[in-house]
C-alpha cells in the first residue's frame, strides 16, 4: 500500500497549514467552523461536565441509579453540549471495588463528559500496561489499591464510553452540588486517582 | 489487522508521563488537525471505523514515533485521498485542479453546536434474540484479521463471562471497509485477569471488553 504523504511539508504544523488552505479552497471545509470547532472543544466540553453528573450522583441517589442502569439517558438530563444520546456507561468505585478505564486499541475517550484526554491517556505506556498491571499502573499515579480490593479494567473496544464514579469522600457532608463538583478530577472519573474532600493536583 | 496499535498486554514501552494542568491542544496545529478531521468526516464520505483503521494502517515504525496529532493528520490524509477528495496531485502542488469544481462546505460555522447537540449513536435494531445471555461462560475466538477488528490480541482465546449486553451495534470489521453497517449484537465480557495473564495476576482483578457476536462462540 502506498504510504507517503512527503507531497506537503514535513513540520506538521506547516503541513498542517498547507493542508487547510487547499482543503478551504476546494471548497470542502469552512475555516469558521474550525474555529467554532476548536472553540467548543478548548472551552465548553470538558471535565467539568463529568464532575457535575459525578456530584449530582452523590447528592440524588435517584439520579445515581439511573445513572447505573442508563448513564447515555441520565446523562441526556443535565443539557450539556452533547445534548443528544452517547453510549456511556457509568462504572461505580466501592470500598470493594476499583475501576479503571483504558482503550488499548486506539483513545476512546467519553468526549462528551471529559472533553479531549490527556495526551498519558492516548499514549503507549497507558494502553499497553492499564490491561496487564492495572496496579502497577495505578501506584505510578500514587494510588496504592489493597490488595482486598477487586480492580475492574473497562477497555473500550466499542463506542461504548465509560466514566468511573468514584467514592464520594469523608468530610464532604452537607457540601452542596456546585462544591462536590469542584473537588471531582479527571483523573478520578478515569479511575487513576480518588477524590479528595480538600481537592487534588489533577 | 495484527498492528502494532493493539498494544493492550505490551511492555517496554516506558512509563507514563502525566502532566501538569495539560492544555487542550498543545500546538494551534493540533486543534486545526482535530477540527480538518471533524469538518470533513461531515463530508460523509468515510465512517468513524474507516478512520481508525487508516491511523492502524500506519507504518508501525512511524506509529510508534508520531504524536497523537501527527497519526491523525496522516489518517486524515490517507482518508481524503483515498476517497478521492484529494489527489496526490493536489496535496503535492497545495492547490486544487485547475478543473476541479468548488465545493460548498457542508459543515459551516453555525451547524457546529446542533452537530455537536445531536450526539452519536451506533446501536441498530436487528431482527435476531442474542446468541449469548449474562452468565454465560464465552471464549474470545482466536482469530486474526488481515482488516479492521476490534478483538484485542490479549483476549484471543481466552474464557470470560457475559456482564452485560450493549444491544445490537455497527460492526466495525463492515463498516470500516464500506461493506455496510451489519450490525450484530455487542457484549460486555469479563475477563479475570488470572484467565488473561497467568496465575501472577491478582486473583479478584478483571478486565471488562466489549466483544461483538462473531468475536465470541459458547465455552
Amino acid at each position: 500500500m502506498e504510504h507517503d504523504h512527503q507531497e506537503l511539508p514535513s513540520d506538521p504544523a506547516l503541513r498542517v497549514m498547507a493542508l487547510e488552505s487547499l482543503l478551504v479552497e476546494k471548497g470542502l471545509v469552512d475555516p469558521a467552523a474550525l474555529d467554532a470547532l476548536i472553540d467548543t472543544y478548548e472551552n465548553k466540553i470538558g471535565p467539568r461536565n463529568g464532575a457535575r453528573v459525578v456530584a449530582r450522583a452523590w447528592l440524588n441517589h435517584a439520579f445515581k441509579e439511573r445513572l447505573l442502569a442508563d448513564a447515555s439517558s441520565a446523562v441526556a438530563e443535565l443539557g450539556y453540549v452533547s445534548q443528544g444520546r452517547e453510549h456511556l456507561v457509568v462504572v461505580e468505585n466501592t470500598p470493594e471495588r476499583h475501576n479503571l478505564v483504558v482503550c488499548t486499541l486506539c483513545s476512546c475517550y467519553p468526549w462528551p463528559v471529559l472533553g479531549l484526554p490527556p495526551v498519558w491517556y492516548k499514549s503507549a505506556p497507558y494502553r499497553s500496561r492499564a490491561v496487564i498491571d492495572p496496579r502497577g499502573v495505578l501506584r505510578e499515579f500514587g494510588l496504592d489499591v489493597d490488595e482486598t480490593v477487586e480492580i475492574r479494567v473497562w477497555d473500550s473496544t466499542s463506542e461504548m464510553r465509560y466514566l468511573v464514579l468514584p467514592e464520594r469522600p469523608a468530610g464532604t457532608e452537607g457540601m452542596g452540588e456546585d462544591e462536590l463538583a469542584a473537588l471531582v478530577t479527571r483523573d478520578a472519573m478515569i479511575g487513576t486517582a480518588k477524590v479528595r474532600a480538600g481537592g487534588a493536583p489533577r | 489487522m495484527n498492528g502494532v496499535h493493539d498494544m493492550g498486554g505490551m511492555h517496554g514501552m516506558g512509563p507514563i508521563a502525566p502532566e501538569a494542568d495539560e492544555p487542550v491542544f498543545h500546538e494551534p496545529w493540533e486543534g486545526r488537525v482535530f477540527a480538518l478531521y471533524r469538518a470533513t468526516a461531515a463530508l460523509g464520505k468515510w465512517n468513524i471505523d474507516a478512520g481508525r483503521h487508516a491511523r492502524e494502517r500506519i507504518p508501525p515504525a512511524d506509529y510508534l514515533r508520531m504524536s497523537y496529532y501527527e497519526k491523525w493528520l496522516d489518517g486524515l490524509i490517507t482518508l481524503l485521498r483515498e476517497t478521492g477528495l484529494v489527489t496526490s496531485a493536489e496535496l503535492k502542488s497545495g492547490r486544487p485542479a485547475p478543473d476541479a469544481a468548488k465545493k460548498t462546505p457542508p459543515l459551516t460555522a453555525d451547524k457546529v453546536a446542533p452537530m455537536l447537540a445531536e450526539g452519536r449513536w451506533f446501536e441498530r435494531p436487528v431482527n435476531t434474540p442474542p446468541r449469548f445471555a449474562i452468565g454465560q461462560a464465552v471464549r474470545a475466538k482466536k482469530i486474526n484479521p488481515t482488516g479492521h477488528a476490534r478483538l484485542p490480541r490479549y483476549a484471543r482465546g481466552s474464557i470470560g463471562i457475559i456482564d452485560r449486553l450493549h444491544g445490537a451495534h455497527v460492526f466495525p470489521d463492515s463498516n470500516a471497509h464500506f461493506h455496510g453497517e451489519s450490525p450484530q449484537h455487542l457484549y460486555s465480557v469479563r475477563f479475570s485477569a488470572r484467565e488473561l495473564w497467568g496465575e501472577a495476576a491478582a486473583a479478584r482483578d478483571g478486565v471488562y471488553i466489549d466483544l461483538w457476536e462473531d468475536y465470541l462462540e459458547p465455552a
